[in-house]
Order: C-alpha cells, then sequence, then structure tokens
C-alpha cells in the first residue's frame, strides 16, 4: 500500500487549469522531488496533498484512506500530513517554542508539559533550543525554516511536504536547511518535496517526477532524469538550470 | 534578508525613550529649531489672544463664558455628575469590544453556507454607522419600557448603555474585520496545516494579530464613545453636560460648559496621546520588521 | 536667507496684534430710551414688523388653535392660549396691527444665549432670576407663576400631600425651568431627580413610569394630565416663594423696546387685560391643593 498515492487529480483557478490528471505514489520512506518551471503546479499540488485546496476531479489515499471523500475530518487529516511553506509562515506573534507547540496542544489536544518536553527534544536536534524563546523576527531566514520544519514535525506526521522551502533564503543559509532535510531522509521521512535545488534533488530523492504545465512529463531515479531526459521539454528545463548555474 | 548577526533590538524588551510628544518634534533644525518654534509660537498666540480680547464683544463674552466663578462654583457638582459618565464608557466599552468582534468574525466566515450571518452582519453594520445615536438612545430609552413588560428594564442608563453598545459596535465591527483582513491568508494556512479547526486558528493565529493591529483605531473610537456618554443626558439623566446645562440654564452663562469640557477632555487627551503613542511605535516596528523582511 | 523668512512670519503674526489695537471699538452706549413710544419710533429687528419668538412646539394652554404656520401642537399666530393673546394685546397696544406679527421659531437655547437677538422679544415661559437678567433684559411679569406636580394616579407618590413626602421619590424636570431649582432646593430628594431637554421626553418619563411625579408650572401640569398623560392628575402646587416667581418676556440685553413693553404691560395689567386672558385661558389651571 502506497503512503500517499494520487489519482487523476485536476484543479482549476477559475479558467486556468493548474493540475490535469496527476497519477503519482510514494512509498513508506520514499523521497520523491518535485521539478519543474514556476507555475507548473508543483505548489498546488502540494497544498492539494494537504487538503488546503479542494480537488476539481481525481482522488488521494493516505495509508489506502481516501483522504479527498466528501465528510471526511479534514482537521484530523492535515494532522497526519506536515507541510513547509516557502515563507516559512511562523506565527510572529508567538515564540519559537509556542510556535512549535500550538499544533500538538490545540490539534492534539496534548498536555502542556508533553507539547512542550517534544517540541524541546525537537529544537534541540536541529540546534535551536537557544532560540525556543525568540520571537521569529529575530531569527535568521535559515532559523525561521528550520523551525517551520520542527513545527510541522512535532505533530509527527506520517508524511511531509516541502514546498520550495530554500527559495526565500539568501544562498549563504539554504546549507543548513537542507541538512535538515537530508537527516530527515536519513531517519525514514516519507517525503514529497517541490525544488529548484537540483543538486540536492539528485543526492536525496529516490524518484525525480518533472512537472510540466499541469501534468508529471517525466519521473524516474534522479540519474535517468538528469543525465539521460527522455522528454525534449525536460532536457529544456533542464538545460536552463544548468545555465543558471543551478546544477 | 537579513543575516545571524543582523538582529534588531526587540522593542518589547527594551522600551526606548518616552516619545510622547512625537509630532511636536522640530525637523532637523536642533536648538535653533526649538528657538525659532517657540519664539513663533509666542507670537502667535500673543497675537490670538490680543486680537481676541481687543474686540468689541469680549467683555460680554469673557463674562457669560469664561467666568471664572461659574466655572469653579459648578464644577464640583459636574465633577460629581462625571462619575456616571466614567461608568457607561467603561461598561459599554467591554461590551462593545466582545460584541463587535462577534460581528466581525461573523461577517468574515468564508463560504455560501454563512452567507445570511454575512449579511446580517453588513447589514447590522451600516444600520449602527447610519443611523444618528441620539436617535437611537431615545428610541430605547423611551421606546423599550413603553412596552409595559416586566421583563423589560425601564432604567435610562441601561438603556443608554445598550444604545451606545449597539451604535458603537458597528464602528468597532469595522476596525477589527480590517484587521482580520490585514493578517495575510498564509497565516491562516499555516494554523489550518497543523490541522487546527477554523475557531481555533482564529483564536489563536488571526485574531492576535489582528487586534493588535488595530489598537490605535479602537483606542481612536473610545475616545468618540467617552465623548457620547453626555447622549445619556437626553434621556433626563443627569450626567456631567446635562448638569452644566442646568447650571447654564439657571444664570443663563456658559461657564459651566467649560468645567465640563475640561472633565471630558482630562480623559480624551491622555487617551489621545497614548495612540499616537502606539501609532508610532507600531510604525517603527513594521519598519524595523521591514528590516529583517 | 532663513533670518528673512522667520522675520517676515513674526510680521505676519504680530499684524492681527497691531490692528486688534488700533481696531478697538468702544461698546455702543444703549442709547437711552425714547421717550416716545410711537410704533415708528421703536427700536425693532425688522422695521414696522414685532418679532416674537417662541419654542416650537407650542403648547397649549399657553398657545392655542392647531398646528399651522410651521408649529406644530399649537400655533402662535392663532391668538388662542394665553401666550399668544398676551402678545397680540400688547401688540395692539404698542401700536402694531395683527399682520404686523411676525412668530420666530426661537429654541431656548437661543434666547439664553448672549449677544444679537433675531427677534424683539420672546415669549416662552421664561422665568426671571437676578442671575438671568445679567445677560438678557426681562420685562416685568405676565404671568405669576407657581409650580405643580403631576403623577401617576394610582402609584404611591399620589398619596402624598406634603412636600416632605415626595423626598423618597425619583422626580423629573425640563432643562431650562425654574422646576429643576425647586426640586434640589426645596423638596431635596433623596434620588437624583432627572432633568429632560424636551417636554416630548419629560412626558414620555413620566408615562413609563421612569419617574414618579414631573414638576413643572401648573398650568402646563394640567395641559400633561389632561393631554398628554392619560391616567396622570396634578397632586398639588407648591406654595408661592416670598417674592414671587414670574415669567418676563426676554429681550436682547440693552434693548430700548423694553422700556416701552413694560409701560406697554403695566396698561394691560391695570385695565384688567391680562387677568381677562388669565381667566380665559389658565382658568383650569387654579384649584390645585397646596403642598404644605
Amino acid at each position: 500500500m502506497s503512503a500517499i498515492a494520487l489519482e487523476g487529480v485536476r484543479k482549476s483557478f477559475g479558467t486556468h487549469e493548474v493540475l490535469r490528471g496527476i497519477d503519482l505514489g510514494l512509498e513508506e520512506h520514499e523521497v520523491v522531488c518535485l521539478i519543474g518551471a514556476s507555475g507548473s503546479g508543483k505548489s498546488t499540488l502540494l497544498r492539494c496533498v494537504n487538503l488546503l485546496e479542494p480537488l476539481d476531479a481525481g482522488r488521494i489515499l493516505l495509508h489506502g484512506e481516501e483522504i479527498t471523500r466528501r465528510g471526511v475530518d479534514v482537521n484530523r487529516i492535515r494532522q497526519r500530513i506536515g507541510i513547509v511553506f516557502q515563507a516559512f509562515n511562523l506565527f510572529p506573534h508567538m515564540t519559537v517554542l509556542r510556535n512549535v507547540t500550538l499544533g500538538p496542544r490545540n490539534a492534539l489536544k496534548l498536555p502542556r508539559e508533553e507539547a512542550e518536553g517534544r517540541a524541546l527534544h525537537l529544537l534541540e536536534r536541529f540546534g535551536l533550543a537557544d532560540k525556543r524563546n525568540d520571537y521569529p523576527d529575530r531569527l535568521s531566514g535559515g532559523q525561521q525554516q528550520r523551525v517551520a520544519i520542527v513545527r510541522a514535525l512535532a505533530m509527527r506526521p506520517e508524511l511531509m511536504l516541502l514546498d520550495e522551502v530554500t527559495s526565500a533564503l539568501d544562498p549563504e543559509l539554504v546549507g543548513e536547511v537542507l541538512e535538515v532535510i537530508r537527516e530527515l531522509a536519513d531517519g525514514g521521512m516519507t517525503m514529497l518535496i517541490a525544488t529548484h535545488e537540483m543538486s540536492f534533488a539528485r543526492d536525496i530523492a529516490n524518484r525525480v517526477c518533472f512537472l510540466d504545465a499541469g501534468r508529471i512529463l517525466e519521473e524516474g531515479p534522479p540519474n535517468e532524469i538528469f543525465q539521460h531526459p527522455h522528454e525534449p521539454r525536460t532536457r529544456q528545463f533542464l538545460e536552463r538550470i544548468i545555465q543558471a548555474g543551478r546544477l | 534578508m537579513a543575516s545571524e548577526g543582523d538582529r534588531r533590538p526587540d522593542l518589547e524588551v527594551e522600551p526606548r525613550r518616552s516619545r510622547l510628544l512625537e509630532g511636536l518634534r522640530f525637523e532637523g533644525e536642533g536648538a535653533r529649531g526649538v528657538v525659532i518654534a517657540l519664539a513663533s509660537t509666542v507670537v502667535f498666540l500673543t497675537a490670538v489672544v490680543v486680537a481676541v480680547t481687543q474686540s468689541p464683544g469680549w467683555p460680554e463674552v469673557h463674562r457669560v463664558f469664561f467666568g471664572w466663578h461659574d466655572i469653579t462654583s459648578s464644577f464640583p457638582e459636574i465633577a460629581r455628575a462625571f462619575v456616571l459618565n466614567v461608568k457607561v464608557f467603561l461598561v459599554c466599552e467591554v461590551f462593545i469590544l466582545v460584541f463587535a468582534l462577534l460581528i466581525a468574525v461573523l461577517r468574515s466566515l468564508p463560504g455560501p453556507v454563512f452567507f445570511p450571518l454575512r449579511a446580517l452582519a453588513i447589514i447590522y453594520a451600516d444600520l449602527a454607522r447610519g443611523v444618528p445615536t441620539i436617535l437611537v438612545i431615545a428610541l430605547l430609552g423611551f421606546g423599550a419600557p413603553a412596552l409595559q413588560l416586566s421583563e423589560v428594564p425601564t432604567s435610562r442608563v441601561f438603556w443608554a448603555g445598550v444604545g451606545l453598545v449597539l451604535i458603537y459596535s458597528g464602528y468597532v465591527a469595522e476596525v477589527y474585520r480590517a484587521g482580520i483582513e490585514s493578517v495575510h491568508p498564509s497565516q491562516e494556512a499555516a494554523a489550518r496545516s497543523l490541522g487546527l479547526s477554523r475557531v481555533q486558528a482564529l483564536r489563536s493565529v488571526i485574531l492576535p494579530q489582528a487586534i493588535r493591529r488595530v489598537i490605535p483605531p479602537l483606542l481612536n473610537d473610545f475616545i468618540g464613545l467617552q465623548k457620547d456618554t453626555a447622549l445619556v443626558g437626553t434621556l433626563g439623566v443627569v450626567e456631567a453636560f446635562n448638569q452644566s446645562q442646568i447650571d447654564a440654564n439657571a444664570t443663563f452663562t456658559f461657564g459651566s460648559y467649560l468645567a465640563a469640557a475640561v472633565l471630558f477632555v482630562a480623559i480624551t487627551i491622555p487617551l489621545a496621546r497614548f495612540t499616537d503613542w502606539l501609532i508610532v511605535r507600531d510604525r517603527r516596528r513594521r519598519q524595523a520588521a521591514g528590516v529583517v523582511g | 536667507m532663513r533670518r528673512a523668512v522667520v522675520l517676515a512670519g513674526l510680521a505676519l503674526a504680530l499684524a492681527p496684534l497691531a490692528a486688534g489695537c488700533g481696531g478697538t471699538k468702544k461698546k455702543a452706549a444703549p442709547s437711552t430710551a425714547s421717550s416716545s413710544c410711537a410704533a415708528s419710533q421703536l427700536h425693532l429687528a425688522k422695521s414696522s414688523t414685532l418679532t416674537i419668538g417662541t419654542d416650537n412646539p407650542a403648547y397649549p394652554p399657553w398657545y392655542g388653535g392647531s398646528a399651522g404656520h410651521s408649529w406644530k401642537v399649537s400655533d402662535p399666530y392663532s391668538g388662542k392660549g394665553y401666550e399668544s393673546a398676551v402678545a397680540y394685546a400688547l401688540a395692539k397696544q404698542l401700536g402694531f396691527s395683527r399682520d404686523q406679527v411676525v412668530w420666530k421659531y426661537v429654541p431656548f437655547e437661543i434666547a439664553k444665549a448672549p449677544g444679537k437677538k433675531p427677534f424683539d422679544f420672546d415669549i416662552n415661559q421664561i422665568s426671571y432670576s437676578p442671575a438671568r437678567a445679567k445677560v438678557v433684559d426681562f420685562s416685568a411679569s405676565y404671568y405669576d407663576v407657581a409650580q405643580g406636580i403631576v403623577v401617576n394616579d394610582g402609584t404611591p407618590i399620589s398619596k402624598v400631600t406634603t412636600i416632605a413626602g415626595l423626598k423618597p421619590y425619583e422626580l423629573g424636570a425640563q432643562l431650562g425651568t425654574t422646576s429643576y431649582q425647586l426640586i434640589k432646593s426645596t423638596i431635596k430628594p433623596s434620588k437624583q431627580p432627572s432633568v429632560f431637554p424636551t417636554n416630548a421626553g419629560a412626558v414620555q418619563a413620566l408615562k413609563n413610569k421612569q419617574i414618579d411625579g414631573l414638576v413643572v408650572d401648573l398650568p402646563t401640569a394640567f395641559y400633561v394630565t389632561a393631554a398628554q398623560v392619560p391616567g396622570s392628575k396634578v397632586l398639588g402646587q407648591f406654595p408661592g416663594e416670598p417674592g414671587g416667581e414670574h415669567f418676563g418676556l426676554v429681550f436682547e440685553k440693552g434693548n430700548p423696546l423694553v422700556t416701552c413693553v413694560n409701560k406697554a404691560l403695566a396698561t394691560l395689567r391695570s385695565n384688567g387685560t391680562l387677568k381677562q386672558l388669565d381667566h380665559q385661558w389658565l382658568a383650569k389651571a387654579t384649584g390645585a391643593p397646596i403642598l404644605k
């Protein structure tokens, strides 16, 4: 059984069809990277999986359970799927610790001590323990994004969705965030990652999917996609990336 | 974008020196600017005072409007009556804050299911802001008790308070709404993505940020409320302005109005300065936040 | 350069000061009353017209007839009701025809304010007091007034017969009347009395039993009972204070017209006109028991 499976997922905003029939499955502990130009539908795909956007057609199954059916408790589903955004989206009026414990305490109803214990353990693991009483605007971008990842992990999700998590960062801060993700992959976290970091994708992914105009045009092991792309559009995309010096 | 070493001092932890008179700064002139500003102010005020006191009607105006005896003799009784204004103000303020928040939240509910509630909230806000306060107070204060239902209170202060709460909630709900809409949708997305319900997201994430942003305009509305407590007097209840009218009518002089004005201003000016200070602090905070990005 | 600007600003600021000094005007001394009180010689707001102010609505028994000439409830132009009748009698005595009398809506707030007035005199149940007479001029009395109290029949207060008996009740008066002073100084009630900006408010509060008793001048008390609050009665009248309270016509301070009006009033009093009008319009306003 797939950890997550998308079947014929379609999504439009107005007349613009952003996802035009996506079929995709991730096995347990698998790391899949979504690559593709801006506007190809990567972010929308992730938001659909987290039920932040309702589908127009198709269905999504989480460990065999259809999460897109009518009447499903979306809050319960979201508790099982972590998502990290490009712009961090930390809560600016809360300390780092409160950011991380909000979900466990309010959604999972954990007692305060347990939620904080869990949070501190994670902050410690990712080198953020000394920041626990700081407000987000006192942190660097890299630190903020690491907190955002910890915030998602504190829910102990079955699946993590990462949406261009390094795109808003200064180049020198990208490494610390990628390091965290690598550690998660090593720990066996199932992850669906939208990224522009091709070398990182090649390094970490079990599989790479190239998204173009709302479709998965090509997918396969990283070496195959990056070295022997079949599709002309995939080649084009990768050439442009190489010219931009990002591979 | 900031590097790690590029942190700004936390304004909450290290409050800067008070800038209550922020608006009165003499831009870029230093000591010389201060001297010029002072001289110019003195000259201007002198000119105004001289022009007014030399006018042909001044002795009469002075006697009728600024009679020191009228002011001081009416002051104690007006001050006692003013206690009612302050009580009405404080009690109404609490109810307005809660009731208006409810209206604003109703109005920000998404989806077609909540259309009737949204429509109700909009109609309410329109009516509350459109109808003169004095009419609502007269209608409630004299109308509701006229129903002669034993469970309906007859207290005029109570109904005047209800009127003020209804009217001001219309304004305050709009302020709240502006605050709610100013919180970026990504904040709600982040909260919901953690599995928080809509209500939980609203309570823990959106409202705390929204309310913080609208404190200055909220206080602004309360300055208006403080003045409008005088409308309780239209129902015959003796509050500060009503008392000052009683005194004015006894002698046909208006010194008592000045006494009442002093009392109102004694509350509203500190509120206004406090509001200014909050606005300045907020602006500075935003600028600092812009540096961090 | 900057110095020049500052100096210019200084000069500008000082200009009104200089103007103020130079422009000091002597207050026009009120011309001593002209010995002639012929209509053509009178000091009037508008020539060959007698402009009389009163409030709107105009209530019985002070004004009569039905609503008209933009007045509500009663019409001052009707010549009916005590004040309207007195005003027309005065106008006739001063040599004005009925057509030369113009009524003007004057809220109490305007009548009491200092300075220029848009009327020759205002007739609106305004009580004379020495303090008020410092701001406006009053004529001699055209009505010696007693205050009365209206209550809802059958309520506890309706059994009271003494002034002391009124103490525990919630009383009200209309703003601008001397009734409020009477409550505070004569009754000294234990509850804060109410004071209403309008007659309508005072009457409604009595109807709603938001107040127990309404103190007003006696003629008005009878009107409230008869026409405004069903089931109410005049509980009694207050004994006249030494010196007596009276209504006077209100004039702009220093208006020489007051002398001629007082002469005319004296004539109306001595020839029995005032008494006759009182009898005609306010006859019902007698016979209330005096509260001890």
